[in-house]
């Protein structure tokens, strides 16, 4: 079946994306630095665009679709998880805030990996950095446009294959051509479409449920453990959420593809706008999807694949228009957050391995080639691997992002303001974080009640100070690097 | 190198901080502090069992509160091109 309410508000959607696209080609061709222009949009973002292209890039199809359907099935107490998440709109901002901001322009850094390049003169970090980000983000994108397919496939009745390329061919297009600045600006549109389709489903929701008092009622009588903060079962123990704190809360400062973007905006006020603006466009969008999912079990019980409840739901409880441009917003969930892979993943091939160790000397017209290249290959063998895609979307999306955690937050946090942090501290904290993670993932998953990435983070920690520490002398004579 | 805007950027870092366990504070507190109790035996604000809603709704808005008055009292414009500012 083909549901043209659906088709045609998100075909308006993806002409507004192109044509934002178009005009971000003509900035990156006529700008004077092309690097910082395709790779960072010139540095230009205001308050607004920044804080929504934080949480659009963050916030993917996950939070739109897995997080509901998991909600359905466990209850408030999923929600009270997703609220873990708040942090995500003003801790990276204020933690990294001005110093990285200040040194990314000193420096004119274009990537994550640049600063640690800069910061601790190392070539082993350059090479595990650009190694960990390619594998994990190449992963989480696949996971990504494999999930905005299905949406495509279950929305529109087109056979998979179709889906994919649709999908593939309008992120493609105008990121290739865009760059940093068509997706930045396309996450502002996407952000603001999930803020809005939040709002809208959950009102509608409320509505066909009878109020709040009739959906909490019909939720007691069905299972009183629905409404507590420990899930069906009782299994959600305060412990293990809490470390959810660290997964999807402050840890989030450890992920490439949300610290670049504290090195890319305008200037002091556009960060304290997008504290205010992002936290609230996160705190609305978390708190309302989550909760959305549990009051959608007295709506339409009986439901039993938990990624069609948001779907489903949006179809019975919404006039078909409004409905349309409801299901545009998982859609803008997951292509804000592939756009911003796709350019991170090029960036570092580009500047960080292309750049650094095979064309030191590139001009500027093989890097432009290079850039657009680089951009497309990756975006196509994507496609060719999501065209055979794994299961478990979410534990895909979650193993990429605890990994990248383990491996960043330290080397970024601790170079940042520890002064003694050194090179051999931040690689054998980079190694071991990695270590640990798959080990506990694989062995011993979510160990002593706490969530997997928890022991990485403390060991890496712990790993980054003594080993600092001991080899201070071996470093004590060379400058720091950062006030050069 | 003692930039003056360090200063302040370390300032503000450690205020971030200090907000994350301001916010895990109110968000475990209210929800394990009044959740723990046999369910069916809930008190109800707006419709919401108590603790969802002291946790998650009004714990949310107090925290956007706050982030707006700690960053118009606390937060510094600073320029970010200078080498040295000024003062």
């Amino acid at each position: 079946m083909i549901h043209w309410q659906v088709i045609i508000p998100l075909l308006l959607f993806l002409v507004v994306i192109f044509m934002i696209g178009i005009w971000a080609n003509k900035k990156v061709r006529t700008s004077e630095s092309f690097l910082q222009e395709y790779f960072l949009g010139g540095r230009e973002m205001g308050g607004f665009i920044l804080a929504m292209t934080m949480i659009a890039t963050y916030g993917s199809a996950s939070s739109f679709i897995g997080g509901p359907g998991v909600a359905y099935t466990k209850g408030l107490g999923w929600v009270l998880l997703a609220m873990a998440q708040l942090p995500a709109g003003y801790f990276v901002l204020m933690v990294l805030g001005k110093k990285f901001a200040i040194i990314a322009r000193k420096f004119q850094t274009i990537t994550l990996i640049d600063f640690l390049r800069i910061r601790y003169k190392s070539d082993v970090i350059v090479i595990v950095s650009a190694i960990a980000i390619i594998v994990f983000l190449f992963s989480s994108m696949m996971a990504q446009w494999v999930g905005g397919a299905r949406l495509i496939e279950s929305l529109t009745g087109l056979t998979y294959p179709v889906a994919l390329f649709i999908f593939a061919a309008s992120v493609l297009i105008y990121v290739v051509i865009g760059g940093f600045r068509a997706v930045a600006l396309t996450d502002a549109v996407q952000g603001s479409i999930m803020v809005i389709g939040t709002i809208i489903l959950l009102i509608g929701t409320i509505i066909a449920g009878g109020g709040i008092d009739a959906i909490m009622a019909a939720l007691v009588a069905e299972n009183p453990n629905y409404v507590s903060p420990f899930g069906a079962e009782g299994e959600l123990t305060p412990l293990y959420v809490s470390t959810f704190w660290i997964l999807i809360g402050v840890g989030v400062v450890g992920l490439p593809q949300i610290a670049v973007r504290a090195m890319s905006y305008k200037n002091a006020k556009s960060m304290h706008r997008a504290i205010l603006i992002g936290t609230i466009a996160i705190g609305t969008i978390m708190f309302g999807m989550h909760l959305i999912g549990v009051l959608a079990r007295p709506v339409m019980p009986g439901i039993e694949i938990g990624d069609k409840v948001m779907p489903l739901l949006t179809l019975e409880v919404l006039p078909p228009v409004v409905a349309g441009l409801v299901l545009a917003a998982p859609m803008a969930a997951t292509m804000s957050t592939v756009n911003a892979l796709l350019i991170l993943v090029s960036s570092t091939v580009v500047k960080d391995i292309y750049l650094n160790y095979i064309k030191p000397g590139a001009s500027d017209a093989q890097i432009k080639k290079a850039s657009f290249i680089v951009t497309t290959v990756i975006g196509l063998a994507v496609v060719v691997f999501a065209l055979r895609p794994p299961d478990l979307i979410v534990w895909l999306n979650l193993f990429a992002f605890g990994g990248l955690e383990a491996v960043f937050i330290w080397s970024v946090v601790l170079g940042l303001y520890w002064q003694k942090a050194n090179r051999y501290g931040a690689i054998a904290s980079m190694f071991t974080g990695m270590t640990m993670y798959i080990v506990i993932d694989v062995f011993a998953k979510n160990a002593f009640g706490m969530h997997s990435v928890t022991l990485p983070i403390i060991g890496s920690l712990l790993v980054f100070v003594i080993v600092s520490v001991i080899t201070h002398h071996k470093v004590a004579h060379e400058p720091n690097w950062l006030d050069q | 190198m003692n930039d003056k805007r360090f200063k302040i950027a370390n300032r503000e870092a450690w205020i971030g901080v200090l907000l994350v366990m301001i916010n895990f504070a109110i968000w475990f507190g209210f929800a394990y502090g009044l959740g723990s109790g046999d369910p069916t035996e809930y008190t109800y604000v707006l419709g919401f069992p108590a603790w969802f809603f002291y946790s998650c709704i009004a714990g949310t808005i107090f925290m956007i509160v706050l982030l707006y008055v700690v960053i118009k009292v606390f937060f510094k414009d600073v320029p970010f091109d200078e080498e040295e500012p000024k003062s």
